[in-house]
C-alpha cells in the first residue's frame, strides 16, 4: 500500500512539473514579446554561451568525426564501399550526430551552469533585490537565458559539425589518400537543403529547451544551498532527457515534411 | 519616574506625525505553517522602529510582504498612503524607488562590480533621477556615505562581509529612499562590523531623514537605533513600547529577547 501510495506521489509530481515548466515557457513567450527588451543583458549572455563553449564542442566534434571515420572505414572497406565514407559521415553527422550531441554538450554545460546561477541568485535573495529596484527579474535573467540558447545553439551546431567533417577528413587523407578538397566536395554533392533545413530548425528547440530547463530548475531553486547543487545536476539530467524527446519528434515532423 | 513620562510623551507625540508605513491584520501562511496571524504595526515619518522576534517568526515575510515580494493572505497593507496590494506593476515598481531594502545576505549581483551594483537601480528608475549622463559622481557620493569610495571597481566577492553590507547601504541610498527597511542588518557580522553599521545606520538617517523598519534579534541594534520597538511572537505584535521599557518588563516572554 505504501508504495503504491508513493508511487502516486511521484506521478503527481511528474504531472506537476510538466505544468509548471509548461506555464513558464509560456510565460517566456508573454515576457519576451512585451517592451522594454534586454538587450545588453541578452548579448552577454550569447557571448558568455557561445564564445565559452566554443573549444568544448570544437574538441568534441572532431573527435567525433575522427572516430566516426575510423571505426567506419573497415565495414565499408569490405563491401568495397570506402569511396562513400565522405557521404555517409558527411549525411549522419550535419542530420543527427552535430546537434544532438553538441545539444548533450551544451546541456551538460550550459544547462548546468543556469541552474546554479539562478540557484544561488534565488538563495541568496539576489532577485530579491532585482525585483525591489524596479526590474523584472523573469525578464532580465531567464528571457535573456532562453534566448541566448535559442540564437547560440545553432551556430555551435554549425560549428561543431564543421569541425567533425575536418576530422573525418584528416583520417581519410592520411588512410585513404583523399585531398580535403575531394573531400569536402563529395560531402556537400551528397547534401540537401532537407539534411540542413530541419538540423538547423531542430538546434533552436534544442536550444530553447535547454535555456528552458535551466532557468526553470534555477528560479525556482529551493533548500538553500543544497538546493543550487540539485538545481544544477536536475537541469542537466532533464535537459538531456528532453532532447531526445524534442529529437524524436523533430526527426517524426521532418520525415512528414522533407521525405527523409 | 521623571524619565519615563517623557517616553511616553514621546510615543504620544508619534501618534500625529505623519504614517509613512500601515499594517493593519497581517495573515501569511505557508502550507499549515501560520507564520503571520493578524501583525499590525505603523511606522511614522522620520522614526526608526525596531521589529524584533525569534529566528521563523514572520520578521522577513512581514517585511517582504510590505515591498510585494511575498502576497499576504489577508489583511491591509500601507505605504507612504498607497495599499500595496492594488497597485499595478509600474505603480509599484515606482514605489519601490521611494523604499530602500538592505537584504540579511547583502545580496549583491555577484556578475557585476560594486560600480555596476550601484548603477544597476538607477539605470531602472530614470525618470526618478533625472536624466543622468555620467554616473561617477552618484555612485561614488553613495561609496563615500559607507566610506568605501575605493572598492568602486571591484567585485562583490573581493569584499569582507562587513564591506558587502555597507556597499548594499551604499546601494539602497542611490536612490534616496524615503524609507528603509532593514532585515537583519547586522546578522553573521562580528561585533565591532555590528557596531559599526550600527552607527552607519544612524548617520544615514540623519542624513537623508528616512524612516526607518529595522528587523532583527540583535538587542544591542536595537537598543542604539530604535525610537520605538515591537515585539513579534507568534505572528503577533505581543507587546510596544521604547527600549528603556520593554528591557524592564518582567514579561517572561519579553525577558527572555533581553537575557545576556
Amino acid at each position: 500500500m505504501a508504495y503504491v501510495l508513493q508511487s502516486y506521489k511521484k506521478i503527481r509530481q511528474f504531472f506537476i512539473e510538466i505544468g509548471e515548466l509548461s506555464y513558464f515557457a509560456m510565460r517566456y513567450f508573454k515576457e519576451a514579446l512585451k517592451p522594454p527588451w534586454e538587450f545588453k543583458e541578452l548579448l552577454r549572455q550569447c557571448y558568455h554561451m557561445g564564445n565559452r563553449s566554443l573549444v568544448l564542442v570544437g574538441v568534441t566534434g572532431f573527435i567525433i568525426g575522427l572516430v566516426l571515420t575510423l571505426q567506419s572505414r573497415p565495414t565499408l572497406q569490405e563491401f568495397g564501399a570506402v569511396s562513400w565514407m565522405p557521404n555517409m559521415v558527411g549525411i549522419s553527422i550535419v542530420r543527427e550526430i552535430g546537434p544532438v550531441i553538441t545539444a548533450l554538450i551544451c546541456a551538460g554545460r550550459i544547462a548546468s551552469g543556469i541552474g546554479a546561477e539562478l540557484g544561488s541568485m534565488r538563495v541568496t535573495e539576489q532577485i530579491d533585490a532585482m525585483e525591489v529596484s524596479g526590474t523584472n527579474p523573469f525578464k532580465y535573467l531567464v528571457v535573456t537565458r532562453i534566448t541566448a540558447t535559442m540564437l547560440m545553439l545553432p551556430l555551435l551546431v554549425i560549428f561543431g559539425d564543421m569541425i567533425a567533417l575536418y576530422g573525418s577528413a584528416l583520417v581519410e587523407n592520411l588512410k585513404g589518400d583523399v585531398s580535403f578538397q575531394l573531400y569536402f566536395n563529395t560531402v556537400f554533392d551528397a547534401l540537401e537543403f532537407g539534411d540542413l533545413i530541419p538540423a538547423t530548425i531542430k538546434s533552436f528547440f534544442f536550444g530553447f529547451t535547454i535555456g528552458l530547463v535551466g532557468c526553470y530548475k534555477g528560479y525556482y531553486s529551493k533548500k538553500g544551498t543544497a538546493g543550487v547543487g540539485i538545481a544544477a545536476n536536475t537541469a542537466v539530467v532533464t535537459a538531456s532527457l528532453l532532447l531526445f524527446v524534442v529529437d524524436f519528434i523533430a526527426v517524426f515532423v521532418s520525415d512528414i515534411f522533407f521525405e527523409l | 519616574m521623571e524619565k519615563q513620562d517623557y517616553i511616553s510623551e514621546q510615543i504620544d507625540s508619534l501618534d500625529q506625525r505623519e504614517p509613512v508605513i500601515e499594517i493593519r491584520d497581517l495573515h501569511k501562511s505557508f502550507g499549515d505553517n501560520h507564520v503571520l496571524n493578524g501583525f499590525s504595526m505603523t511606522l511614522y515619518k522620520g522614526e526608526n522602529l525596531v521589529v524584533m522576534g525569534k529566528s521563523g517568526s514572520g520578521k522577513s515575510v512581514m517585511i517582504k510582504c510590505l515591498v510585494g515580494l511575498i502576497q499576504p493572505d489577508s489583511g491591509f497593507l500601507s505605504v507612504m498612503g498607497k495599499e500595496i496590494k492594488t497597485l499595478d506593476r509600474k505603480t509599484l515598481d515606482a514605489l519601490r524607488s521611494d523604499i530602500g531594502f538592505l537584504f540579511q545576505g547583502s545580496a549583491l549581483y555577484d556578475s557585476m562590480t560594486v560600480r555596476e551594483n550601484l548603477e544597476f537601480p538607477m539605470r531602472r528608475h530614470k525618470e526618478k533621477l533625472g536624466n543622468i549622463r555620467d554616473t561617477t559622481p552618484l555612485v561614488l557620493e553613495a561609496l563615500e556615505n559607507v566610506g568605501l569610495a575605493h572598492t568602486v571597481d571591484l567585485m562583490p566577492s573581493e569584499l569582507s562581509g562587513g564591506m558587502k553590507r555597507r556597499v548594499a547601504l551604499a546601494r539602497t541610498l542611490i536612490l534616496k529612499p524615503k524609507i528603509i527597511l532593514y532585515d537583519e542588518p547586522t546578522s553573521g557580522l562580528d561585533p565591532i562590523t555590528s557596531k559599526e553599521i550600527i552607527q552607519l545606520m544612524g548617520r544615514v538617517q540623519k542624513k537623508y531623514g528616512t524612516s526607518s523598519l529595522i528587523i532583527t534579534h540583535d538587542v544591542d541594534c536595537a537598543r542604539v537605533i530604535s525610537e520605538r520597538m515591537v515585539l513579534l511572537v507568534e505572528g503577533k505584535n505581543y507587546i510596544e513600547g521604547s527600549y528603556t521599557e520593554l528591557s524592564k518588563s518582567t514579561d517572561p516572554k519579553v525577558e527572555a529577547f533581553f537575557k545576556k
